[in-house]
């Protein structure tokens, strides 16, 4: 992967509605793409990841801002213009023409010179393993088969960005699970960049090479999966990216004093106040309550997912953590409901939230 | 500049037309409207408003006349076709396909399909047969021919009523005790009301506007509102047309709209 | 099915079959019956006065193509039904193609408003649909008399110097016949296009059709269905009107249905009419069973 920007999106603003009503679908993003990398918008619904995906599409006009494509700006021009594929949610797949028609169709539309065009559409065809669909109509295909050809459509062209629009969420589990792998590879074997909107964390963690987080028109943080899921920069990131614990701290001299007199140590450059610190269930360890340096609280609820049990503590101050823990050979579940645990924090495990 | 979304379903020179068109329609109508106030004899010169036309229409034995057979043929056609409709949708809508059953829809959507000219030709020597061997002259034939092609008009808002209605109501009825008839009389005839008014305005609207059948059916001296119209429309034409038109168009929209919010009002 | 259970639904249908009788006898005698005896009437001898004899012949339904020679009565081609039925067709098919073009915008326009407006607009197509083909025959009559409107404005503004001849021609027979019968072609045409997934278009756009590519590749064939519905909603009253040549087209310019008509006034030739009536039966079924084919094979495919 290299680092020379595919898309750069400059303080993008977009207002639906005017006046007063006006609502701020995008407030400020500015973005950088790299070139041929898997780069996921992730967030909840209603925070601007798909309006940021349109209006590199061009389906929607930026109201301030810029975005580049390689460079040129490409934010006022329309959308059968620009060197950009999309992936419809619904796939738009247009029913009156077969899967290969359908392949051929954008590469028609440039006035593409037959043999070429045929060319790419067997080999879009074999590339999604469809061979033997090419004269079918498109209803006449499963969900997963009509992903492929949406796949296949829109990377006939040869576009510089994919822009795929929750493609799986119409998707059954497993379904999803292959598709996620098959759109991994499609990416790594044409090298083309691209961008991914999902509310799902678990697929972006997965897939990406980059994630977005989005919430409310602005982008949270920018980061690796690993980045992400490490080191969420606040309350929000860190609890819509996987299941995490909260508690309050004082932060003194680079350690963080939390109820009951326990301390943990932090990275060196904290100053000092109040803050909240966040610990993945996966850094805390039950123990007897009785060593030094533990939180001290009653088991409240327990419940066991096969691979693992999250056990639920309630601390003497009122906050609940969650601890998961692994299950072990004799398939015990961990300590009883009611019966009184200490609970210790690995060491490294716990992040400071900026908020 | 302002930053305009690129929009999907814009298509070059639509809109203008669009607008182009509704103009179009609308003209010739409020034009006609307009000049049946015309204080002149003109109809297209503007020499003041004045009610004369309406009222020399008012004062005019043979458009009275007319109006009344037409509201005559128009209430009665409106009435049984009503009747028979419901009957007919009664027995072809949410039933256990019978044979047959295709058979009867077929003939009721017929008048739909054949040109008016063919049905009033066909009408036309069948009557003229009638006539002869009966020797009965009066409205009878006019209100048949208008009953005939009303039913079809009348009975697809009554058919599209009941196949939205909830069958387990009447279930419902029934296990509560309720007789076949009471069950009819007491859910479904109330449920089906709307579907019956509005299949009744319809009708009526249908055959107070006939032209095409009722000419070729009419004996002399029967004339209704429309074929007066299209009599006088042959001859020199004055402000009295206009008036009547406006009547008969006023009469029909205000009865196309309380349609609208009958049938309007669940979807 | 228990015995008592074939019974019950042996009544039911008994009772379906009663429910329908009064609608059966009365579109029986007052629609459907008569098409018969005009078949029989096609096949007999016109009366001098009117009606006909009860003499079998099969002039009538040569004479729809033919005349007899007056002086030694050989067949002729008949000019002037040729004539009549080439500018029916003509004139019914350029308003099937005029009402399309200008109604396919129309039916655009009013499936692409906000919902809220979508009704709005769609009544105001609603309205005339529904109110008397006569009256607003008429008010196009008004409109493009020598006298009307139209020459009035025309010659104030000194685009012309005298008035233009338009009523009484087949141009006027066109211009009345694409006014009364567009609601027909918007009405079907916005059916379609309301089921139309504008989705699609962002995809056709996204692969860089223009708006002209999309209309011809993506609209046109999806709306198809719609848009055959439409023509053969215009062409069928077209091909049989009555109304809108008569008070437009004058005595000369008539159609098959004022040619029918002629049959049993002046022309009093009632077995002639009948065949015409007939033929012309015969032409809309046929037109409506092929469309039936090709909407039932299209639904079976999509």
């Amino acid at each position: 992967m290299t680092q020379e920007p595919a898309i750069e999106a400059r303080d993008i603003v977009k207002l639906f509605g005017a006046g007063d009503h006006a609502v701020r679908a995008l407030d400020n993003v500015s973005v950088t793409i790299g070139k041929g990398s898997f780069f996921t918008l992730l967030g909840p619904s209603g925070c601007g990841k798909t309006t940021l995906l349109r209006c590199i599409a061009g389906f929607e006009t930026p109201s301030a801002g810029e975005i580049l494509l390689d460079g040129r700006d490409i934010s006022q021009e329309p959308p059968n213009r620009r060197p950009v594929n999309t992936v419809f949610q619904s796939y738009a797949l247009f029913p009156h023409l077969t899967v290969a028609e359908n392949i051929a169709f954008g590469l028609q539309m440039l006035n593409r010179p037959k043999a070429e065009v045929s060319e790419a559409v067997a080999r879009m065809l074999a590339l999604v393993k469809l061979e033997e669909m090419a004269g079918r109509k498109t209803s006449q295909l499963s969900g997963g088969q009509q992903q492929r050809v949406a796949l296949a459509r829109a990377l006939a062209p040869q576009p510089k960005v994919l822009l795929l629009d929750e493609p799986l969420s119409a998707l059954d589990y497993k379904l999803r699970k292959e598709m996620q792998v098959e759109l991994k590879r499609l990416q790594k074997e044409t090298g083309i960049t691209f961008i991914f909107v999902t509310h799902d964390q678990e697929e972006a963690l997965t897939m990406s090479d980059q994630i977005a987080v989005m919430r409310s028109g602005r982008i949270l943080q920018i980061g690796s999966p690993r980045q992400i899921y490490a080191h969420p920069v606040n309350r929000f990131v860190a609890d819509f990216i996987g299941e995490t614990n909260f508690l309050a701290a004082q932060i003194k001299a680079g350690r963080a004093q939390l109820a009951g007199g326990v301390e943990i140590a932090l990275d060196p450059g904290r100053a000092d106040g109040k803050a909240t610190i966040t610990v993945r269930p996966e850094h805390l360890r039950i123990v007897t309550p009785s060593g030094g340096n533990v939180l001290q609280g009653k088991v409240t609820r327990s419940v066991y997912f096969g691979t693992d049990s999250y056990i639920q503590i309630a601390l003497e101050d009122g906050t609940e953590l969650t601890v998961r823990q692994q299950t072990d050979a004799a398939g015990s579940v961990g300590p009883d409901v009611g019966a009184r645990v200490g609970v210790a924090i690995e060491p490294g495990a716990a992040q400071v939230l900026e908020d | 500049m302002a930053r305009r979304d690129f929009s999907v379903s814009r298509l070059p020179g639509f809109a203008g037309t669009a607008i182009a068109v509704f103009v179009a329609l609308y003209a010739p109508i409020a034009m006609l409207v307009v000049y049946s106030f015309n204080a002149g004899d003109s109809i297209a010169i503007w020499e003041g408003t004045s009610l004369r036309w309406y009222a020399r229409a008012w004062e005019n034995n043979q458009v009275t006349d007319a109006t009344v057979r037409s509201l005559i043929i128009a209430g009665s056609a409106a009435f049984m076709a009503t009747v028979a409709a419901t009957m007919a949708a009664l027995a072809t809508t949410r039933k256990k396909p019978f044979r047959g059953q295709t058979a009867i829809y077929v003939a009721i959507n017929q008048p739909l399909m054949v040109p008016e000219i063919v049905t009033a030709v066909a009408l036309l020597i069948f009557f003229a047969a009638v006539k002869v061997t009966t020797g009965y002259q009066g409205l009878g034939y006019l209100i048949l021919a208008h009953t005939a092609f009303c039913i079809p008009f009348a009975y697809l808002p009554i058919r599209a009523r009941l196949e939205g209605m909830d069958l387990t109501l009447e279930t419902a009825a029934a296990d509560l005790y309720a007789t076949r008839w009471r069950t009819f009389r007491r859910v479904t005839l109330p449920l089906m009301a709307p579907g019956i008014i509005a299949g009744a305005m319809l009708a009526f609207v249908i055959s107070l506007d006939d032209v095409v059948i009722t000419v070729f059916v009419k004996s002399a001296g029967q004339d209704t509102l429309p074929t007066y119209l299209l009599a006088q429309i042959r001859r020199q034409v004055t402000g009295e047309v206009n008036a009547i038109s406006t009547v008969l168009l006023c009469l029909t929209v205000l009865l196309l709209t309380a349609f609208f919010l009958l049938t309007g009002k669940k979807s | 099915m228990s015995l008592s259970e074939a019974k019950r639904d042996a009544e039911e249908v008994r009772r379906n079959w009663l429910l329908s009788t009064p609608a059966l006898l009365l579109l029986c005698f007052g629609a459907i019956g008569p098409l018969f005896i005009m078949l029989v009437y096609s096949f007999l001898t016109p009366g001098k006065y009117g009606n006909v004899e009860w003499i079998f012949s099969t002039d009538a339904w040569r004479g729809i193509l033919f005349s007899k020679d007056i002086f030694d009565g050989s067949l002729k081609l008949a000019d002037a039904h040729l004539t009549i039925f080439w500018r029916s067709v003509k004139l019914s098919f350029l308003t099937t193609l005029f009402t399309f073009l200008v109604g396919f915008p129309t039916a655009w326009f009013i499936a692409t408003r906000a919902p809220r407006w979508r009704a709005f607009w769609l009544f105001l197509i609603t309205i005339p649909f529904w109110t008397n083909l006569l009256i607003r025959t008429f008010a196009i009559n008004q409109i493009i008399r020598t006298e009307g409107l139209l020459n009035t404005i025309l010659l104030k503004l000194g685009i012309i110097s005298e008035p233009l001849k338009l009523i009484y021609t087949d141009t006027a027979v066109f211009i009345g016949m694409t006014y009364v019968y567009l609601p027909l072609m918007v009405l079907p045409l916005f059916a379609a296009i309301d089921r139309f997934d504008m989705r699609l278009l962002e995809a056709g756009y996204d692969l860089y059709a223009t708006r002209i590519s999309v209309l011809r590749r993506i609209i046109f064939p999806i709306v198809k269905p719609g848009i055959i519905a439409g023509s053969i909603l215009v062409f069928i009253p077209s091909l049989g009107a009555y109304v809108t040549p008569r008070i437009l087209g004058g005595g000369r310019n008539m159609m098959i249905g004022n040619f029918i008509e002629l049959q049993f006034g002046q022309g009093r030739n009632w077995p002639l009419g009948a065949s015409l009536s007939v033929l012309l039966l015969v032409i809309v079924t046929a037109t409506l069973l092929v469309y039936v084919k090709f909407a039932n094979r299209e639904s079976g495919h999509g």
